[in-house]
């Protein structure tokens, strides 16, 4: 048992099937007399156009061509915005209507106009070039700055002046009292590039619907079924959501792109209903890259007082953040609430301000990418500490040190809303510190001198919060849902368990995490252990998986219902075995009678569950089968340090990173081999952002960087072998005592190497992506 | 114009009437339902359609299906023998060498190609190897610990 429970590094369940070619994603379903959708989509980024669909309409193959005007016909709502927030003035946040298929203006290039439905994908696709888009172009703004200039052109007659909000946090007459004391001040201005986040599985659905019923099925790919169906069903109103069935089977990545409801997917359902039979759509990943809701894409200015022994004083931050040209599904909270409320970091300082404009530009949506905010709040900390110590002449390490917020200061409020639960900072930079040999730096820097390079070493102590919560505290916040959990248990006669869950895996490897759990604490064998997600008719009601929660919240549901099995467990044994039920206990699967040897093994309870023949009805209900919501009570709240350690080639620009490590804490972890895998797909990630990954669109708003031929992608020869530990400081408010793990690389790895990169090159004035190219103009050439 | 093009695809021999411009994942996808190669990009890039063809590792996005006509062709579900793992998925079983398993084909058949040209690569030479392979989740680390360990497998090797 011990092998494969909680802390064992046990080989994936699921891995057979992906390895076999046998897993079952979206696109790998073929539904009898499936039809295909291609969309029409905006060349421009800001214009008004006519349609004229009648040569699409005869084309060879073709079944229907729905328009914006059709949606209207049938009174579909827009695609919404899920979380509401306040700005500095008391007004909510500008969210424009987003329809489902531009009716007579386009703002963006990839602005989704028309779906084509025929009998394949390539007459769908040959058909769908021959609609005829005559375009009136407008003028259109592409930069934060230029949009909100005044006299902009304006993309939406509701959002004046292209301003979504203007918000903020923290207290400014603090901070101002704390940079009027200060001994000296850091100042930086910083870009975080704006990102495409090309899961490898591009979106894909298929709508279905069957007129006799009134069902709708819709198979997508999607983190949130439950969200998707809500959504569809409350705000579209597509079909009510008992007459609505939604899978997400095997997903292929999602790093947040496949939590959003978009265009497509919430067209092919519609238009399922319209020809009365499937409609499949697949995205080329040329779409992907226009229609995939894009991350990150801040400006940032920010400003560190410190005190002559470099305590930091206060901290102040002004950010643009660009929301494309639709508010996305929940694109509002990630500037906000997952970004200010960050900016304590690891640190006491004891002052901060933080305000944020959010701006509508003709871009692409943005919207939660990996990290989702933590990543541009770290990157903010981490690189202006940093610059602090750089120009105050202490060495980073020693400049965080005196920062930290110590091991006994938990539960600790910070000044931006937020209350820490647990942590040891200080352990993990000396961890960290000692992987990276970082006393013997200096050497080294030395050695590769003398061999034309620059070496550079950088720290990056991240601070992140998941598992977003209590749906009290977010509700209060904006957001329009909670953000609770859901998981249930159910023995089958024979003593196997199936194990629902409202958390949705896409690569994380749930089935076997959540096996592990359920087997250790009910005592069950692993491999009897089946862990179902994905299906809104087979799973209770949840809220998917995003922010890395799905162990904190998830599992914490699953001990509820765990813990309500065990309560029915002991009625049960004390009944079957004429003992009170006080004096029955639990523990390594069996329940027993106190201080005999009287006992069940939780099989037998399963088995007499469902065969009652003898029980008192009146006491005791058969069946074993239980449901657990777990709302929790705070965030979990990770934090470690990475050191990144770089050389630049001066001649060339190029930078390679010669040594990763990460001591991440994650409190406690369930399977080790998958934490760590979790860290390395993170870093590579924040990697990418860092040197490679970097959006692009020219002054008219086409998208320069569309295809993995112009968008840069980590590859395998971009990384080194990363060296990953833990720490532990287990979180206090929830059953399991776990954190969290999904984002934390790709939180921690952009400034780690940003830093390391100033420090070599011995200059700050370098944004990301540092490029060859961006590192050589840095260093004059 | 339909075109008749037959092809061993896993040991069995098949014979398909397909649209010219069909592609050869296309065929395997579609026509024989094999989906295990997957398709992740439109520009040749990212490897999740590598098959084996006549023995050689295949992008099946940028070959018509006309072109491995009278081929042998190799997916990622011809590997394993009656659901025993090749010693390469394994490797990749292992090591946690893979997460969403979206890639996860194009890797296998890519490090296989590898390994009968090269049976003892080093972490070096694995990594340059896969430059035609994306990877969005595992940050490659645990791909290049999968593919020395299925090497050296395959070697006979522990």
């Amino acid at each position: 048992m011990a092998d494969n429970g909680i802390g064992a590094s046990v080989p994936r369940t699921e891995d057979q099937r992906f390895l076999t070619g046998t897993g079952d994603y979206t696109d790998d379903t073929a539904l009898p007399h499936q039809t295909y959708a291609a969309f029409v989509r905006s060349t421009h980024s800001h214009a008004t156009f006519t349609l004229d669909t009648s040569a699409a309409s005869g084309a060879p193959g073709v079944v229907a061509v729905l328009t914006g005007a059709d949606l209207a016909a049938d009174a579909l709502g827009t695609l919404i915005c899920g979380w509401q927030v306040t700005g500095k003035d008391g007004e909510p946040h500008k969210a424009p209507a987003h329809p489902v298929l531009a009716a007579d203006t386009v703002r963006h290039t990839g602005d989704a106009m028309a779906v084509v439905i025929a009998e394949s994908a390539r007459e769908a696709r040959d058909a769908a070039e021959l609609v005829e888009v005559r375009y009136s172009p407008l003028p259109a703004v592409v930069s934060m700055q230029d949009a909100l200039a005044e006299g902009a052109p304006q993309i939406h007659a509701d959002a004046p002046g292209n301003l979504c909000y203007d918000w903020e946090i923290g207290d400014r007459a603090a901070t101002d009292d704390a940079f009027a004391r200060a001994h000296h001040v850091a100042r930086l201005d910083l870009v975080n590039n704006r990102l495409i986040p090309n899961a490898m599985e591009p979106r894909a659905a298929i709508g279905d619907y069957k007129p006799a019923t009134g069902d709708y099925t819709l198979r997508l790919t999607s983190q949130n079924p439950h969200i998707h169906r809500l959504v569809l069903a409350a705000f579209i109103q597509i079909a009510p959501e008992h007459k609505l069935h939604v899978i997400a089977p095997d997903v292929g990545g999602g790093f947040g792109s496949k939590i959003f409801i978009y265009q497509e997917e919430t067209a092919v359902l519609w238009a399922a209903g319209k020809v009365g039979r499937p409609v499949k759509w697949t995205a080329d990943r040329s779409e992907s890259f226009v229609a995939d809701a894009h991350g990150r894409d801040h400006e940032t200015h920010v400003e560190l007082a410190l005190d002559a022994d470099g305590r930091f004083l206060g901290l102040r931050v002004s950010t643009l953040a660009n929301m494309g040209a639709y508010l996305s599904t929940f694109a509002s909270c990630v500037p906000s609430y997952l970004y200010g409320t960050l900016l304590q970091g690891q640190y006491t300082t004891e002052a901060i301000y933080c305000e944020v404009k959010a701006v509508f530009t003709n871009t692409t949506p943005v919207d939660a990418l990996r990290g989702a905010g933590r990543p541009e709040a770290t990157y903010v900390v981490e690189r202006i500490v940093d610059q602090a110590a750089r120009e105050m002449g202490i060495d980073p390490a020693e400049l965080r040190r005196r920062n930290f917020i110590p091991s006994d200061a938990f539960p600790y409020p910070t000044k931006v809303a937020l209350e820490y639960d647990s942590g040891n900072y200080r352990l993990a930079l000396d961890r960290a510190l000692d992987l990276a040999e970082y006393a013997g730096f200096d050497t080294r820097r030395e050695e590769a001198k003398s061999r034309g390079k620059l070496r550079g070493i950088g720290l990056s102590a991240y601070i992140e919060a998941c598992g977003i919560a209590p749906s009290q505290v977010v509700g209060s916040l904006g957001a329009g849902v909670g953000l609770w959990e859901s998981g249930g248990i159910r023995f089958n006669p024979t003593g196997n368990v199936l194990v629902y869950t409202g958390s949705h895996s896409h690569g994380q490897g749930h089935e076997t995490t959540f096996a592990q759990l359920v087997s250790d604490y009910l005592g069950v064998p692993f491999e009897n252990v089946e862990v179902v997600h994905g299906d809104t008719e087979k799973t209770p009601f949840g809220m998917g998986t995003y922010g890395s929660r799905s162990l904190a919240v998830g599992g914490s549901a699953l001990v509820k219902a765990m813990d309500k099995v065990i309560a029915k467990g002991r009625k049960i044994a004390a009944f079957s075995l004429e003992a009170s039920e006080e004096d029955i206990e639990f523990g390594g699967g069996n329940f027993t009678v106190a201080g005999t040897d009287k006992s069940m093994n939780i099989a037998e309870v399963a088995f007499s569950a469902y065969v009652p023949h003898n029980y008192p009805l009146d006491e005791l209900e058969p069946g074993l089968e239980e449901t657990g919501f777990y709302d929790p009570a705070n965030f979990t709240f990770p934090a470690g340090t990475h050191v990144c350690e770089v050389e630049v080639d001066p001649e060339t620009g190029v930078t390679e990173i010669v040594h990763w490590v990460a001591v991440d804490d994650f409190g406690n972890v369930v399977n080790p081999m998958i934490v760590e895998g979790q860290v390395h797909g993170g870093v590579a990630h924040g990697v990418g952002q860092a040197l490679l990954e970097g959006c692009a669109y020219d002054a008219d708003g086409q998208l320069l960087t569309g295809s993995f031929m112009d968008y840069t992608m980590p590859r395998a020869d971009d990384l080194p072998d990363l060296t990953v530990e833990t720490t532990c400081t287990p979180c206090p408010h929830n059953p399991l005592g776990v954190k969290g793990c999904g984002e934390a690389g790709a939180i921690a790895a952009p400034a780690a190497v940003m830093n390391a990169i100033t420090d070599a090159i011995d200059s700050s004035a370098i944004d990301m992506p540092a490029t060859p190219q961006a590192v050589w103009r840095a260093l004059g050439g | 114009m339909p075109v008749n093009v037959s092809m061993n695809v896993n040991g069995r021999a098949v014979v398909e009437e397909v649209e010219e411009r069909t592609l050869l994942v296309e065929l395997l996808r579609e026509n024989l339902r094999l989906t295990g190669t997957h398709v992740g990009c439109d520009t040749s890039q990212c490897g999740a359609c590598v098959v084996h063809v006549d023995g050689r590792s295949v992008k099946a996005c940028t070959m018509l299906a006309t072109q491995a006509h009278g081929a042998d062709v190799t997916t990622i579900e011809g590997l394993a023998d009656n659901g025993k793992l090749h010693p390469m998925q394994e490797a990749f079983r292992e090591n946690h060498g893979l997460q969403c398993g979206f890639c996860t084909p194009g890797m296998v058949m890519s490090a296989l190609d590898l390994v009968a040209r090269n049976p003892d690569p080093t972490g070096g030479e694995v990594r340059e190897w896969l430059e035609g392979n994306l990877c969005r989740c595992t940050g490659y680390h645990n791909i290049v610990k999968s593919i020395l360990a299925g090497a050296s497998a395959m070697r006979g090797g522990s």
